[in-house]
């Protein structure tokens, strides 16, 4: 029983480590962008809504410590609790792929979405437009941008140099924040993916563990789908800062 | 080897660690330190993943072998990342320098 639980936990640590790979490559690509075009970067994280990524982080982080009491009890063979906080987890992150999705909704409307639509018209316009409610795909040199362009719908010019505004002392190239946008939809997709994912293993282990299947001897799936769920834990813990915080100050 | 029980306070006091470094990041994040913010914000983000590692995951109360594994894992992306940022640092080294 005891090799049987060691297996199962080291089969998970296996797929968790092609999991770090998987990461990894997106990890390095998001370096090497970053390395190459740090002004746009840190102007396109701006565009990125710090609250509500950091309400995300906390979220995750609780749901985090409800998996792990749940695993917890599952060791204790206390099936009501153990069933209790799982689905505390799920609704926790449910709340998480909530915001996310309201996130998405936010950058598809301000075309901030890569491919043809996209537009970038500066963080600072991003919040102005906003505040303002003012739509920038219908006017797009009309945001404090005086003579920069005449917006051509579904266009990304390969390299406008007046875009951005001849003002700003440092011309930021839209195609370089897209790259930005690229990686932050690949890397937050695939990281949403595993979280519904996540979702769909935790309800068959409240399935289970409302059938009676575990018991303080055997909880292994238990335990591995935590190591699971506590892995995409950490890919956020990191994703959050690379992402949303770079270019605050 | 038995499977060990972590007990409840050490999991709310990793919680608790775990939220108050998320606050730090955001409030370090607003500060301006130059190349140091990605610095900061990295080391925060390391010591964060590896408390979730050890504590939550169980790694610090699990066989050699399991530490082998994940060892391996993080050895591997170090790896991946250490020679390619190698290579693009040193590009230009031979032909380039004056």
């Amino acid at each position: 029983m005891e090799q049987q639980r060691e297996a199962g936990t080291l089969g998970m640590w296996a797929f968790l480590v092609t999991e770090v790979m998987f990461f990894g490559g997106l990890f390095l690509a998001y370096i090497l962008f970053r390395g190459k075009y740090p002004a746009e970067f840190a102007a396109a994280s701006k565009g990125l809504d710090w609250i509500l990524g950091g309400l995300n982080t906390a979220i995750l982080i609780c749901s985090s410590l409800t998996m792990a009491l749940a695993v917890y009890y599952a060791q204790l063979g206390t099936r009501r609790l153990q069933i209790t906080f799982l689905v505390l987890t799920m609704i926790l992150g449910a709340a998480f792929l909530g915001i996310k999705f309201v996130e998405y909704k936010q950058k598809f409307e301000h075309h901030l979405f890569p491919g043809v639509g996209f537009k970038w018209e500066g963080a600072d316009d991003l919040h102005h437009e906003q505040a303002g409610g003012q739509y920038m795909g219908d006017q797009g040199a009309g945001l404090g941008q005086p003579g920069s362009r005449q917006p051509v719908e579904g266009e990304v010019s390969p390299r406008n140099e007046t875009l951005g505004g001849s003002h700003e002392p440092e011309r930021l190239d839209p195609n370089k924040v897209q790259m930005f946008y690229w990686i932050y939809f690949a890397m937050t997709g695939v990281h949403a993916l595993h979280m519904v994912i996540g979702l769909g293993i935790l309800s068959v282990l409240v399935f289970m563990a409302r059938k009676g299947r575990f018991t303080k001897e055997y909880h292994s799936p238990v335990e591995i789908s935590g190591l699971y769920w506590h892995f995409v834990d950490i890919v956020w813990i990191f994703l959050f800062p690379l992402l949303y915080l770079i270019g605050r100050h | 080897m038995s499977e060990h029980i972590v007990s409840k306070k050490i999991y709310y006091s990793i919680f608790a660690t775990l939220m108050v470094l998320t606050g730090v990041t955001i409030a370090v994040a607003f500060i301006d330190l130059g190349r140091l913010n990605t610095v900061v914000a990295l080391t925060i983000a390391i010591f964060k993943a590896t408390l979730v590692v050890l504590y939550f995951m169980h790694v610090r109360y699990s066989s050699r072998l399991t530490w082998v594994f994940v060892g391996a894992g993080f050895f591997w992306l170090a790896i991946l990342v250490v020679l390619t940022l190698g290579d693009y640092a040193t590009r230009g080294w031979l032909n380039g320098a004056k």
